[in-house]
């Protein structure tokens, strides 16, 4: 697909006709959908399931749903949850062995095929990142190829973006420029409530020739394009990524880092949010006669002193080595191993903090304090 | 270890509530294979069968706060080749520690007819402070499956999986949203270790630190966010000064808020 042709449109109402035609094809649909007091992804059915009519406000260490009065389908911004839990699972048994060294089982057969509905440019990146991270490597990891193989990215562009968004910063969105099968931009409009699509690959083509569809008209197209330039304008919080790596490395010993580990609680919420953090940590599990063991992957954190466990001690024993650890990981030592920075600007690691510690304000602190050092007490 | 090669497993009661002896019951589906495992040699609350010590694995529930039971706990740990105190009574002194800071001979005298009669230490402690101990395992009452892989790992001779980090690392693997975060209530969660499966915030409540303090809990930054949060000083030490109250960090913690 090139890209270059004429976007579509359809109207709002056939929404729900994508969603049947991808479960016909076989998928199971992944999508918003509103529980708890959060918009979160898990199995959506029809398009009643989707958040329809709710918005959010966001604030370091705040999420609170809103009502809106024009019923929108994403009309909120990113939430708790990230794609990340159905292609890299919070838990995952890798296989069960017997104490006569016989493998009993090993990584779950996952032959599905997964639709992700609403994904967002920034995540787009993430799921990028994480194809870079454990697909394209030397040891690509079969639990997360096996869920790759086959899903359906339905992206949905931002033109609205939330409190903490900054993906114009790190040049993730609002608009998605690729990655997708399709690309929708909500438009509500007075005369009615439509989806510009831009068709990203042929099962894209295939997927929305099932729904009443229609070239877009000159209006409609620069609608869009107002929307997400308007969305681009509002985004508030920034980030300089323009000689950042560097920033960060020749400031490796500077006071700031204990000043956010006054307040950072170590919990791990940030990397447990955040689209991109893969670490795990893998335990085995044995039976009372052992007769059988199990080995089991669970997220880890870098935020915990025993991941940096080796022999005699953890190596990042404070909070401040964590706290460091961590943000020259998203955004400095990432670009070294993978070539682009670990932070895709979605915010949810400041959101989600229970404190509320804002990424892009401590990065901007360092800034305007390049060059200090912490007193060394000796 | 019994003729038949089993070791000895006895579990011991101290000032508790017994929900942790019960946790080890409510093993329902693992019970028999553990008796086949080991002798459950002496366990008073499911059978007044014993069977004599020297023990190779002891259970220690409760907290000590009586002169009978500081002398009990040091002639338990001379039986006992591994100790493992469970829960929070045995390992922070429990619910009965908020006697703590108060002056528990008026207490006693409040509350029975013939306080003559009574015989308590001033303060509930955890076994730890009375004799060393092997392992701790945490929880208000212990976690079963957790009893079960350490008792595995021990008859095993290896390191039991109980990590120490928090409770929204749990939290966040099942998915469950952030009370702290979107509704804006206190929660106990990130400076609590994990091991119960986060079970009150994933219904709606915060978490009440049953787990006790986790590896590095930032106290002064929770406590901090309780009182933005509005949460008056009283109650927000009332938060940390709860199951595990007299662990260090949430007794300072709670100290500190009450001034």
């Amino acid at each position: 697909m090139s890209g270059k042709e004429r976007p579509l449109l359809i109207n709002a109402q056939d929404f729900d006709g994508l969603l049947s035609s991808l479960k016909k094809l076989g998928y199971t649909t992944y999508g918003p959908t509103v529980r708890d007091g959060a918009v979160i992804y898990d199995v959506v059915d029809s398009a009643n399931d989707l958040p329809i009519g709710i918005g959010d406000v966001q604030g370091p260490g705040s999420y609170r749903l809103r009502r809106r009065e024009d019923g929108a389908l994403f009309g909120y911004v990113v939430g708790p949850h990230s794609w990340k839990r159905f292609l890299h699972p919070p838990t995952v048994k890798l296989y069960t062995i017997s104490s006569n060294g016989k493998i009993l089982a090993s990584v779950e057969n996952a032959n599905q095929k997964m639709a992700f509905l609403g994904v967002r440019p920034c995540e787009l990146q993430a799921i990028r990142i994480l194809d870079k991270v454990l697909l394209e490597g030397e040891y690509p990891d079969p639990v997360y190829a096996a869920r790759r193989k086959d899903v359906f990215l339905l992206a949905v562009n931002c033109v609205e973006p939330g409190e903490n968004c900054f993906c114009a910063s790190m040049g993730t969105g609002p608009e998605a420029k690729e990655g997708f099968d399709l690309c929708l931009t909500e438009l509500l409009r007075p005369e009615g409530h439509s989806f510009l699509v831009k068709v990203g690959t042929e099962k894209g083509k295939e997927l929305i020739s099932s729904v009443p569809h229609r070239q877009a008209n000159d209006d409609e197209i620069e609608l869009a394009s107002k929307l997400l330039a308007l969305s681009r304008e509002r985004m508030k919080k920034k980030i300089e990524i323009n000689g950042l790596k560097d920033l960060l490395y020749r400031n490796l010993e500077h006071p700031h880092w204990d000043e956010v580990a006054k307040r950072c609680l170590a919990c791990g919420n940030c990397t447990m949010v955040c689209p991109t953090c893969f670490c795990t940590t893998v335990s085995e599990a044995t039976d009372l006669f052992l007769k059988h063991a199990e080995r089991w992957r669970r997220w880890d954190t870098c935020f915990s002193r025993e991941f940096s466990y080796i022999h005699g001690g953890p190596i990042r024993y404070s909070i401040s080595a964590r706290y460091r650890h961590w943000l020259m990981h998203k955004m400095a030592t990432w670009v070294d191993q993978f070539g682009t920075p670990g932070c895709v600007g979605c915010g949810r690691c400041i959101t989600w903090c229970p404190v509320g510690i804002d990424i892009t304000e401590e990065v901007k602190q360092i800034g305007k304090r390049d060059g200090e050092v912490k007193v060394k007490v000796e | 270890m019994m003729k038949d090669g089993r070791p000895k497993l006895a579990v011991f009661k101290f000032s508790s509530c017994d929900g942790c002896q019960l946790s080890i019951l409510n093993l329902e589906d693992e019970l028999l294979e553990i008796g086949q495992r080991v002798t459950i040699a002496y366990f008073l609350e499911a059978s007044r069968a014993t069977v004599d010590g020297p023990y190779d694995v002891g259970l220690v529930e409760g907290s000590i706060s009586t002169p009978h039971e500081k002398e009990l706990i040091k002639d338990i740990r001379r039986r006992c080749r591994t100790l493992i105190a469970i829960g929070a009574c045995a390992t922070a002194g429990g619910i009965q520690a908020l006697r703590n800071w108060k002056d528990v001979k008026e207490f006693i005298g409040v509350v029975y007819a013939k306080p003559e009669y009574i015989e308590t230490l001033e303060k509930a402690t955890p076994v730890s402070e009375h004799v060393k101990v092997d392992f701790e395992l945490r929880g208000c009452p212990v976690n079963k499956y957790q009893i079960l892989e350490v008792l595995t790992a021990f008859l095993a001779g290896r390191k039991p999986d109980i990590p120490s980090y928090s409770v929204c690392v749990e939290c966040k693997r099942k998915g469950t949203v952030c009370v702290v975060v979107s509704r804006g209530m206190a929660c106990l969660g990130p400076v609590t270790q994990a091991g119960c499966g986060a079970i009150c915030p994933s219904y709606g409540r915060g978490c009440y630190g049953c787990f006790g303090p986790m590896e590095s809990p930032n106290v002064e930054s929770l406590a901090e966010r309780f009182l933005q949060l509005g949460v008056s000083r009283r109650d927000a030490a009332l938060m940390f000064k709860g199951f595990t109250g007299w662990a260090e960090p949430f007794r300072k913690a709670g100290e500190v808020l009450e001034g």
